[in-house]
């Protein structure tokens, strides 16, 4: 693939223009700006050419996770990727995330993921912990405060080949949930005993580890190695380890009880 | 005015343009060639090991020398006796089972490429692949195999009693440390080191294992690096004492 690092020029964009029932690829062709990105062309072709185009964004600068699309057939947000990284010798493509519902155009419906995210109980502090002593230490929370980048662009779901391919919704929460749950089991304050949540609600063993979550992250979390694999070992502890069984230590996690919906 | 982007339930398809598909064929013929190489090495179950001139080096295929140690006579192919762990604890490994999930099973075989398509897709939660989840305990076999690597390296260093190094010394060294480095670079070594804590500073003990769960995160964070370069080594290793022992040349060596 040529790439060049020529700014601007004359360049052509295919956006999808559709919605949930029908769609179709429409070419716009448009004068370009050194430093432009996929957003800054999208709003000007919404300007100029298009008036009715529907595309989602808020702060253009990477953080707000609203410009989720599909460059060229990857997962991007739309103002982080600049027109002069993507082959000039070709159209660009943009289209909406394929694993949920599209609304009009580039917008899609990502509610389906805040139901899911109702279904994580919040941090519920340790009952074994004297009142206000909710202190922890630097090395505990580096760790979490890698999860805590997620923007919630949803690209991770978005690529996903259980949810995007397999369409199993219903089965499996998505790496983003993941990351959630991760955050939450690893907190050394918390008192709630996920793993029968993350073991069957959530799905973990769906996935099969092809990282390609991880590799479309804007913000560069390591959702497999530190998230998914971590857990996934957890259940392995818990459900599938059979030293621990004979020791009876799975049943042991001090300091967490079960949630009372499946105690 | 183009055409309507295909069916993402159709393999294969997708709207990248970049040439996704060569890391998958890539890695399908790197495994297979390797695959093939070393169960033709295990049926020969020949020439694995330098004697010549005092010297003794053992091919990681053949390792630890089972019918040396236990004085059975050799037959083939007895070198499954030790290969279940390395084979096991490969075939488990996170890495590669984003390899094999890729390329093999394409379930999908990249990222926003459509795999194929499935009746019912299980991931690892039925029979076979839930048997993944065993990987710790191929991993206890493994690093024990590496152990007898390391004895078999530190013991290729003496030709007669006395100290000496030659080609074949640094070859099974530097077999050996990339083996290490894949091995403990494990990711459910690294769980059961530290990262099963979810406190690191409760008690000294947590401590000194939060250390350790950062040393072994730093190895695991080039786990796929050090997995292709470790079945590279392990493979040139046994192909250099294969030649050197069948006679095809010498091992250059100096003895102290």
């Amino acid at each position: 693939m040529s790439e060049t690092m020529a700014a601007g020029g004359t360049r052509t964009l295919q956006i999808w223009r559709g919605d949930l029932t029908s769609g179709q690829l429409v070419d716009y062709t448009l004068e370009t700006e050194p430093g432009m990105v996929v957003l800054d062309a999208v709003l000007e072709i919404q300007r100029s050419q298009a008036p009715d185009l529907a595309v989602r964004w808020n702060c253009k600068a990477a953080k707000c996770g609203s410009c989720s699309a599909e460059v060229n057939g990857k997962p991007r947000l739309m103002c982080k990727t600049r027109l002069d990284h993507l082959p000039a010798d070709e159209p660009i493509t943009v289209e909406p995330m394929r694993a949920f519902p599209i609304i009009q155009d580039l917008v899609t419906d990502v509610s389906w993921n805040y139901e899911v995210n109702k279904k994580i109980i919040p941090f519920t502090p340790r009952e074994d912990l004297p009142e206000g002593d909710y202190l922890i230490d630097q090395a505990d929370t580096d760790r979490m405060s890698e999860f805590r980048k997620c923007i919630e662009c949803f690209m991770c779901q978005d690529v996903c080949h259980i949810l995007r391919d397999q369409r199993m919704h219903n089965k499996y929460y998505g790496p983003r949930f993941m990351v959630r749950l991760a955050s939450l089991d690893m907190h050394p304050l918390d008192g709630i005993d996920r793993i029968d949540q993350i073991a069957d609600e959530a799905g973990i063993g769906l996935c099969n580890i092809t990282k390609c979550c991880t590799e479309v992250c804007p913000e560069g979390i390591h959702i497999t190695d530190n998230a998914i694999i971590p857990l996934k070992e957890r259940v392995v502890d818990a459900r599938h380890d059979p030293i621990l069984k004979i020791f009876k230590r799975n049943n042991t996690r001090p300091g967490k009880k079960k949630p009372e919906a499946s105690a | 005015m183009t055409t309507v982007a295909p069916s993402p339930r159709r393999l294969g398809a997708t709207m990248r343009r970049d040439k996704w598909w060569v890391q998958p064929v890539a890695i399908v013929t790197a495994l297979t060639l390797f695959g093939i190489y070393s169960i033709v090495r295990i049926v020969l179950s020949k020439y694995y090991a330098i004697t010549a001139g005092g010297a003794h080096l053992q091919s990681p295929f053949f390792s630890p020398d089972l019918p040396g140690i236990f004085s059975f006579k050799e037959f083939r192919p007895w070198a499954v006796l030790v290969l279940w762990a390395p084979l096991g604890m490969r075939s488990t490994c996170y890495y590669y089972r984003k390899s094999y999930y890729r390329s093999f099973f394409l379930a999908p075989p990249s990222c926003a490429v459509a795999g194929v398509a499935r009746r019912k897709y299980t991931g690892e939660t039925r029979f076979p692949f839930v048997l993944n989840n065993l990987h710790r305990f191929f991993f206890y076999a493994a690093a024990l195999v590496v152990v007898f690597l390391w004895i078999d390296t530190v013991r290729g260093f003496f030709y007669h009693g006395d100290f000496g190094i030659g080609l074949g010394n640094v070859i099974m060294l530097v077999n050996v440390v990339c083996l290490s480095g894949f091995t403990f670079g494990c990711n459910s070594w690294r769980h059961i080191i530290g990262g099963k804590m979810n406190c690191f500073d409760c008690s000294a003990v947590a401590r000194t294992r939060h250390k350790a769960w950062q040393k072994v995160s730093i190895l695991n964070g080039k786990h796929m690096q050090w997995a292709w370069i470790s079945m590279f080594t392990v493979g040139l290793t046994d192909l250099y004492i294969w030649l050197v022992s069948s006679g095809a040349f010498h091992d250059p060596h100096h003895v102290f």
